[in-house]
């Protein structure tokens, strides 16, 4: 058991999160430095966990989906729409727990919604997820009728800035929810069973595995993650902009699940790892800022650090390396 | 001057592809204004030969001669300028086009330079007239059946080429009355000179349209005969290879007392895929399914399984009336089935060993009680040893054991749910012969034990080694039920063929 936990630990994942925290070290000496403030604390090492807690929550989500060989691109969308029906319903006056149970519940069922789509209609996942991913963006246009809804509601935004035992809210819902749904995928028989399906649909079929109930299980945990990404995200700026929130997330959580170590081809999954996968982009991002270089490097490092993954995930670099070294992403550091 | 009497001829054609031989020295001639079937069963070198008769492959050794003159056939298209047009079982024309477009694709008539559609679709006409299709040639060609398609591929193919046929299982998705409008217009095209090869699995349909056949077995020339000097029992004879004069000393399985009844199909099958089929099966009994391949064995046993659900009949699973529509329902009733394909539908490749074996067992018992890892380690471990299984570790990916060992998974997996009914489909092809013999020796243990089960295979001495009861499978109906002393291979190579004469047991 010890060496099983010692083993996690030194998974490449880890060490490349290692890796790129001591570059922003070397680049920024301040950057491990932790103040206590005003009942919180304050540094970058927080502002990553805070800022990348967004996409961790869409990783744990997405991880279950393309384990099944899917993936759900409509997830920044559906954060658009939680975020609009969260911010329009306290603004019309509604409680803030009524407001968020909704947001919560059509998160929910835009997931379910591309589950039917993937699991009985049998469309493409990625064509399935594309209509939300482009309608979705209208229909949370349509709730807030076209402007950024504002809100003062003390609840959405403690939910979007508050703290908790000094730790940032946004940062502490990611890994409840990561430790949730690890141990629910874990504890039951769930986790093998997405990663049958994943493997051989046919084959698990013919197991008797009700492949069909557990797609639309793994789309409706998305679409839920989603709605809770989306929250928090509106609480952050107090206000749903339907436009711009949550926009192209849903890349950097597939990405985040792929240097995770999830293949795109569907199987093995971590849901832990997949969010060490968004820390890692949040580090690169976090550091990119505070060494003060324009924020345009961000997009070429991270197109950098997708290409080395795909690199590594390659059949390619599959004979030349022994398999347990495959999804390493040491390299990404760089 | 070259000789003239074939039409199209393959001398001494050698295929090797890796290390493994698929046509050896394999001679096939083809003459003008004949049926030419070409037999053999899966892996016996047909479709390798008819891709290189079409150019699609090149040869390792021989060579193709068209009209007698040695010919290089670079791809299909090369070939259709020698005369030689192929339609393959799945029409491969474009179904949203119109079908006069299908016929004249790549070659359209022109004027000026543009497709001249009306000289197109006179000509399509008159094209499809002699086919006996009174049709629009301006409709959509996806709008016909299955059978009219077949027939604008196979006019197409005429007209492009117009002196060889290759026709590649054109009948198999084909109900009987199109089979028949088919077959008159093969006559038709025969009676006009054009040389036609025919490949099916119907051997009744290679009776009553060829008359010659070439038989392949394992990439090598059996025969090549006229269907007149055959009787099908012949025919099947030449195709397994089963020496009917010897193989009288194999004994069924003896005469034990039946066990109770576990499973009754009654009338049960499903419409282009199963003709309905009854069924009775016993608890300690091992009911062997004999056919040959695309006679609907598999078919039968993913209905019986739920793989497929049967759309007529009825099934009882001990004396109680049940309805089985999925893989779940069946193995809810104890039901388990190893597919013929192993990789595709079998092992899941990069899950280890140990969830390989317990997967259906996790299956059933749903998605909360989930076993521990310790009770996976014990269940895989139980069966590891039992059956032989070889592998470094259980937790190592299952792609990388032999595929014998695969299948003692696969085989233990169902194993793990205590079953009452295992469906085996071909479980010893392709493996090696020690996880064979432990394959054959474990579905012996497993009747002994008061299993039903149901094995299909090839193997007409294993099956008859093993089986109580052979039923045997053809045309995707079930035809016979061989019980008794009097079964041997050369009884079942009868009745697959169904033929009365040539038996000699």
């Amino acid at each position: 058991m010890m060496r099983r936990t010692l083993g996690k630990l030194a998974s490449p994942q880890l060490l490349a999160l290692v890796g790129v925290l001591l570059i922003n070290w070397l680049l920024f000496p301040n950057f491990f430095r932790i103040t206590w403030q005003d009942g919180r604390f304050f540094g970058s090492l927080i502002d990553v966990l805070n800022r990348g807690a967004p996409v961790a929550i869409l990783a744990v989500g997405m991880v279950g989906v393309i384990a099944t060989k899917g993936v759900d691109l409509s997830v920044g969308a559906v954060m658009a729409v939680a975020g609009a029906v969260a911010a329009t319903m306290v603004v019309a006056g509604y409680p803030a727990p009524v407001a968020v149970a909704a947001a919560l519940l059509v998160g929910l069922l835009c997931g379910l919604w591309n589950g039917i789509l993937v699991a009985i209609l049998e469309i493409q996942p990625i064509i399935a997820t594309l209509v939300l991913m482009v309608a979705g963006r209208g229909i949370a246009q349509l709730i807030t009728e076209g402007f950024i809804v504002t809100f003062t509601d003390p609840v959405l935004i403690y939910i979007g800035t508050g703290s908790f035992f000094g730790f940032p809210m946004a940062a502490v819902i990611a890994l409840v929810l990561m430790v949730a749904v690890t141990l629910i995928v874990r504890r039951t028989a769930l986790g093998l069973f997405i990663e049958a399906v994943g493997v051989n649909r046919a084959a698990a079929s013919l197991a008797g595995i009700r492949s069909r109930m557990l797609l639309l299980l793994v789309y409706s945990l998305s679409g839920l993650c989603a709605a809770i990404a989306g929250i928090i995200v509106a609480g952050d700026i107090r206000g749903a902009d339907a436009n711009n929130a949550g926009l192209w997330l849903e890349l950097d959580a597939i990405l985040a699940v792929v240097i995770g170590g999830t293949s795109l081809l569907g199987g093995r999954f971590s849901v832990p790892l997949a969010v060490v996968g968004a820390l890692i982009i949040q580090a690169m991002n976090t550091g990119i800022l505070v060494s003060g270089f324009p924020p345009e490097f961000n997009l070429i490092v991270k197109a950098g650090l997708i290409f080395i993954v795909l690199i590594i995930q390659s059949p390619l670099a599959s004979r030349l390396a022994p398999p347990r070294l495959r999804p390493a992403v040491k390299g990404a550091a760089k | 001057m070259p000789d003239q009497q074939y039409a199209l001829e393959a001398r001494g054609i050698v295929k090797i592809f890796g290390n493994h031989v698929a046509l050896d020295k394999v001679d096939f001639g083809l003459r003008p204004g004949e049926v030419h079937a070409l037999l053999g069963e899966n892996g016996a070198g047909k479709s390798t030969l008819i891709k290189i008769l079409t150019g699609a492959y090149q040869p390792d050794g021989g060579e193709v001669l068209a009209n007698g003159a040695v010919v290089t056939l670079n791809n299909p298209q090369h070939a259709q300028t020698h005369g030689i047009g192929t339609v393959y079982q799945e029409v491969n024309l474009l179904p949203n086009r119109s079908v006069a477009e299908n016929l004249y694709l790549g070659h359209q008539p022109t004027r000026f330079g543009f497709v001249d559609r009306r000289k197109m679709e006179r000509d399509a006409r008159a094209v499809l007239a002699r086919y006996g299709l009174n049709l629009d040639p301006s409709s959509e060609l996806g709008a016909h059946s299955v059978a009219v398609q077949q027939i604008v591929a196979i006019a197409r193919a005429v007209e492009l080429s117009g002196k060889v046929l290759i026709l590649d299982e054109p009948t198999a998705s084909l109900d009987r009355n199109e089979v028949e409008r088919l077959f008159d217009i093969i006559r038709d095209l025969k009676a006009s000179g054009l040389a036609v090869v025919f490949i099916t699995h119907f051997l009744e349909q290679v009776f009553a349209i060829a008359d010659r056949v070439t038989i392949l077995r394992n990439g090598k020339l059996i025969d090549t005969k006229s269907l007149d000097d055959l009787t099908r029992t012949d025919v099947v004879r030449l195709m397994l290879g089963k020496d009917i004069a010897f193989s009288g000393a194999t004994m069924l399985e003896e005469n034990r007392p039946l066990g109770e009844v576990l499973l009754d199909f009654k009338g049960y099958g499903k419409k282009r895929s199963v003709h309905p089929f009854d069924l009775t099966i016993h608890k300690g009994e091992v009911v062997g399914v004999a056919g040959l391949l695309g006679s609907g064995r598999t078919e039968m046993a993913r209905i019986m399984f739920g793989a497929d659900a049967a759309d007529e009949g009825s099934v009882s699973v001990a004396g109680k009336p049940t309805s089985i529509t999925s893989p779940t329902d069946a193995i809810a009733h104890g039901f388990g089935f190893c597919p013929e394909d192993r990789k595709a539908e079998g092992i899941f490749g990069d899950l280890s060993v140990r969830e390989n074996i317990v997967i259906a067992l996790q299956g059933k018992l749903g998605w909360f009680s989930a076993l521990t890892r310790d009770e996976q380690m014990e269940i895989a471990g139980r069966f590891g040893e039992s059956m032989d299984i070889r592998a470094a570790s259980l937790d190592m990916p299952i792609k990388l054991l032999s595929g014998g060992n695969q299948q003692k998974v696969i085989l233990s997996r169902w194993l793990a749910t205590d079953p009452a009914f295992l469906i085996l489909d071909e479980p010893t092809r392709g493996i090696d012969v020690g996880a064979h013999a432990e394959i054959v020796r474990t579905i012996n243990r497993l009747r002994d034990e008061g299993l039903a089960l149901v094995v299909i295979s090839s193997e007409l001495d294993e099956v008859v080694a093993y089986s109580s009861r052979i039923v045997v499978m053809r045309d995707r109906e079930l035809v016979a039920e061989l019980n008794g002393e009097n079964i041997n291979p050369g009884v079942i190579v009868q009745a697959i063929a169904n033929h009365r004469d040539g038996a000699q047991a």
